[in-house]
């Protein structure tokens, strides 16, 4: 499953550079831009936004994030022209363009459903992803959570492209994990400790069965990355 | 004095020269508290109608007119106004799809159906300074007139008039929607240039009325 993310910006410039940057994070993804007007100023153009939703949905559905105003009434309004089996696949989530873009991207490249790629999308309007971080402890009697502390060894801390390959590995994982309390899944979550190099890092899950969840994790970190 | 496709094509004609000659005017209005861009914006779209109405097929009825106008404003507007007056436009032809004749009734629910289209996209309500304090009181007024009797000219003359009172309305308003909105109190004194070609749009359709 890979779900499709469509870029709608007042302006084509702004739109690319968002595919761009997203692109990055998200191999395999299909991310479309739909910026500016039809001769290229700034606006939104209703047939580079329908072009677009048709070029990004391949079955699995599409993501729209809009930047102003008026480039979420032309996204709804190509929505509405849509049939109902299309439209149904397509979701506009309110979230910023940027950061909701590379949360979203991030998501669709671990190849989680549309609703879970619209979720992360919205972590960049700061609300939590998929579910709650876990906190609740589990049952004592079934040899309970699981914790492990790692230390973070790439150069440049956990930058975009770490934090990216972490999180779909995360998003991979059955049982939830946390990292130094916040969800393993989220990107902006991840991203938003600013972890450095020699930061301690402590994986954990309240679910019993999540320990290779946490020990595949921590060995992706320990491994630095595949950077030196 | 039903009205037929001859109207429709005179409304857009009109609206497009009105819409040209008020350019500079909603410019300006728009310049106050928006972008600035819904003169251009919307002059561009409906002159784009124009070679539309051309070809259209002789056997169209004012629907189909209609419908030309909506997805050409939504396709060349590029601004907010396009999926608004587009969605407007594009109720307001399915509202009377199918008929050669609007009679008054028919014309009210015409101009429900494209302002209920406004409030659709646009998710506005009345009083927040928009377009649907120009469409609101216009259908109200369209809806009294035709309930007393009044035949389609005098429906539109009600509508018209009503909407520019509303768009004067708009001045002493705090905008809750769109670009204006971030002007708070500052927004208040100017009109609402969306409000503002509403009206000028519905007096076009009584002056296509003649």
């Amino acid at each position: 499953m890979t779900v499709g993310i469509l870029i709608v910006s007042h302006s084509e410039k702004i739109a690319e550079g968002v595919v761009d940057l997203a692109g990055q994070m998200a191999s395999g993804v299909t991310i479309t831009p739909a910026g500016g007007t039809d001769d290229g100023r700034i606006g939104t153009s209703f047939d580079r936004v329908t072009a677009g939703l048709a070029a990004t949905d391949s079955g699995d559905g599409v993501v729209v994030l809009c930047d102003l105003g008026s480039a979420v009434l032309t996204a709804e309004t190509a929505l509405d022209f849509l049939d109902d089996e299309a439209r149904a696949r397509v979701e506009i989530v309110d979230a910023p363009l940027v950061e909701g873009a590379v949360a979203a991207a991030v998501a669709a490249a671990s190849g989680s459903a549309r609703a879970d790629v619209a979720a992360a999308a919205r972590t960049a309007n700061g609300e939590t992803a998929v579910a709650d971080a876990p906190t609740s402890p589990a049952d004592a009697t079934t040899s309970g959570p699981y914790e492990r502390s790692v230390v973070l060894v790439n150069r440049d801390g956990l930058h975009a492209r770490p934090a990216a390959e972490f999180v779909k590995l995360a998003s991979r994982q059955d049982a939830p994990v946390t990292v130094n309390g916040k969800d393993a899944r989220s990107l902006l979550a991840i991203m938003g400790l600013g972890l450095t190099a020699g930061s301690t890092v402590t994986l954990s899950t309240p679910d019993p069965a999540g320990r290779p969840a946490v020990d595949a994790l921590a060995e992706l970190i320990e491994s630095g990355f595949g950077e030196t | 004095m039903t009205l037929g496709t001859d109207w429709a094509v005179a409304w857009v004609r009109r609206a497009a020269e009105v819409i040209a000659e008020h350019r500079v005017e909603l410019i300006t209005l728009d310049r106050e508290i928006g972008d600035g861009d819904h003169g251009e914006n919307l002059d561009r779209g409906f002159t784009a109608v124009l070679p539309k109405l051309d070809a259209l097929p002789g056997d169209s009825t004012p629907g189909d007119v209609l419908k030309v106008v909506a997805t050409t404003l939504i396709s060349t507007v590029g601004g907010a106004s396009g999926p608004l007056f587009g969605t407007a436009y594009l109720k307001a032809s399915g509202a009377i799809a199918g008929r050669a004749e609007i009679d008054a009734t028919g014309l009210v629910e015409l101009l429900t159906a494209a302002r209920d289209g406004v409030v659709l996209r646009g998710k506005a309500e009345a009083g927040d300074k928009t377009m649907i304090d120009a469409w609101t009181p216009a259908v109200d007024a369209a809806a009294a007139a035709a309930e007393s009797g009044s035949d389609e000219r005098e429906v539109l003359e009600a509508a018209a008039a009503a909407a520019e009172a509303g768009a004067v309305a708009t001045e002493s308003l705090v905008a809750h929607k769109g670009r204006a909105s971030y002007l708070g109190e500052r927004a208040v004194g100017h009109r609402d240039p969306g409000a503002q070609s509403s009206a000028l749009i519905l007096r076009a359709a009584v002056e296509a009325a003649r």
